[in-house]
């Protein structure tokens, strides 16, 4: 008989703690694929803008695929067909690989429109000064055009990090995954899925805060 | 000393400049006049290579512009350049705007590009204003800006295109006399401009340009004493 008692059991302690390891997770998954998943998608934003090259016209089909098949079946279809190609890769790096891209495609188009906020005129002063291409990207554009898609950028790296749940359905044990299986064995649905609620929104609201703060020492 | 020869330029298959031979020595102060859409802007545009050219050269003290083996970030530095559009950079206060290029382009320490700003500042009246951000002056003191941030590279050319164009009417003034200072320092200009007073008080030459050619050129006695081509004649006209 002893079993079934521990089998539903309340909340405890260490659930919290178990739930906090979970969040870290959702942390991590999210950073890393934030991070990538910006890096490239200044870098295809920068290709889509400059658009001259083939690479412009493959690219952009490419993304559109990327932002509009559902998460969900870009990440069961990746786990499951990249054994295929001879990539075995773990829950957590499957994870990283798909929010990363998905990310990416977000971030470039809203890096080409950074881009496209920074006047043909500003430019031309920049290499009137004998500024090269790229110093004029580095100190003018990236800094110009970064304030003005700032905010958009907060709004994808919030949504990619809300998103970063999905990554459950391969078993990555994240916030979400960590609920459900105390939900399955505490039998406390509302209870559970507030305090994980609470947990992104305690990991949402001090970026939003932050970002916030930003742009009001830049209007300024 | 900038020289130009048979100069064509092409958007497309649309001839905006129509075989240009312009020699602009050292000290010279050149103001070009013209209707709007004459190529006025194109022509400075291809004298420091932001736009390229179909046929014809430029040469800057002898260094030809558009050949593909001229460093013409080298080059740029030789020429300032002041547009309509003030293009102050909005991150930086004005301190930093004017630093920024002598510290990346010229490879200067942060301390000696701090230094040239100030002078350079000081120089077209915006001492006080080191530490402002753009957005905190007026046009009149931001297009003040461009030039001195044009002028901390040390340039021996400025081509000024249209500088006072987007004022208010009431700043044009204290810009115009900004110009007027560098003419007066030797400087060696290229100034497309609506201002006749200025093309007549400070110019050497003016140059009249209609439809992509210049079709007069002389000194502002004769440009606006006694015009020849009927078009200038026209244009006098309808500007005075
Ligand atoms: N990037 C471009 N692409 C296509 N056409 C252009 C481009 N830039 C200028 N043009 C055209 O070239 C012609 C000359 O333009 P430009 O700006 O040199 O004239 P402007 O004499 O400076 O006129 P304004 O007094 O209005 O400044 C115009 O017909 C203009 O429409
Ligand atoms: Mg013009």
């Amino acid at each position: 008989m002893e079993p079934t008692i521990s089998f539903f059991s309340g909340l405890q302690i260490s659930d919290i703690w178990y739930l906090i390891e979970a969040a870290w997770r959702t942390v991590m998954i999210s950073a890393l694929a934030i991070s990538i998943g910006t890096v490239l998608g200044v870098i295809f934003g920068w290709i889509l803008y400059e658009g001259r090259w083939a690479a412009a016209l493959t690219l952009g089909p490419f993304l559109d695929v990327f932002r509009s098949v559902p998460l969900i079946i870009q990440l069961v279809l990746f786990y499951n067909f990249a054994p295929i190609i001879g990539l075995n890769l773990d829950p957590f790096f499957s994870g990283v690989v798909i929010l990363a891209i998905y990310c990416a495609s977000l971030v470039a188009n809203v890096a080409r429109g950074g881009m496209e906020a920074v006047s043909k005129s500003m430019r031309r002063a920049a290499r009137s000064l004998g500024m090269s291409y790229w110093q004029d990207l580095r100190y003018v554009v990236l800094p110009i055009g970064g304030r003005a898609v700032f905010p958009s950028w907060v709004g994808v790296a919030l949504g990619v990090m809300k998103d970063s749940a999905l990554v459950s359905v391969l078993g990555y044990i994240e916030l979400l995954k960590a609920s459900q299986i105390l939900i399955t064995r505490t039998q406390e649905p509302l209870l559970i899925l507030t305090i994980a609620g609470a947990f992104y929104f305690a990991l949402s609201y001090p970026i939003s805060r932050y970002a916030a703060s930003i742009e009001k020492r830049w209007a300024s | 000393m900038i020289e130009i020869r048979g100069l064509e330029k092409y958007f497309g298959t649309l001839q905006v400049l129509k075989g240009i031979d312009l020699t602009v020595p050292k000290g010279e102060v050149l103001s070009i006049v013209g209707a709007s859409g004459s190529g006025k802007s194109t022509l400075l545009y291809c004298i420091n290579a932001l736009e390229e050219i179909q046929a014809g050269s430029v040469s800057v003290d002898g260094t030809d512009v558009h050949a593909k083996s001229t460093d013409i970030n080298a080059l740029r530095q030789k020429l300032g350049m002041v547009f309509q559009q003030w293009n102050s950079f909005p991150h930086l206060t004005a301190l930093e705007n004017v630093a920024l290029s002598p510290r990346i382009v010229k490879g200067k320490t942060k301390a000696e590009a701090r230094d040239i700003a100030a002078t350079r500042l000081e120089h077209v009246g915006l001492g006080d204003k080191l530490n402002v951000y753009p957005n905190a002056l007026s046009g009149g003191q931001q297009q003040r800006l461009a030039i001195a941030r044009a002028l901390a590279m040390e340039p021996e050319y400025m081509l000024f295109d249209e500088a006072t164009s987007a004022l208010d009417p009431e700043l044009v003034g204290e810009v115009l006399d900004t110009m007027r200072l560098l003419a007066e320092e030797g400087m060696t200009m290229i100034c497309v401009t609506h201002e006749m007073s200025f093309a007549r008080d400070v110019s050497d030459r003016v140059a009249f340009f209609h439809q992509g050619v210049i079709e007069e050129i002389n000194t502002p006695d004769k440009i606006f004493g006694a015009p020849k081509s009927e078009h200038l004649q026209k244009f006098l006209a309808n500007v005075r």
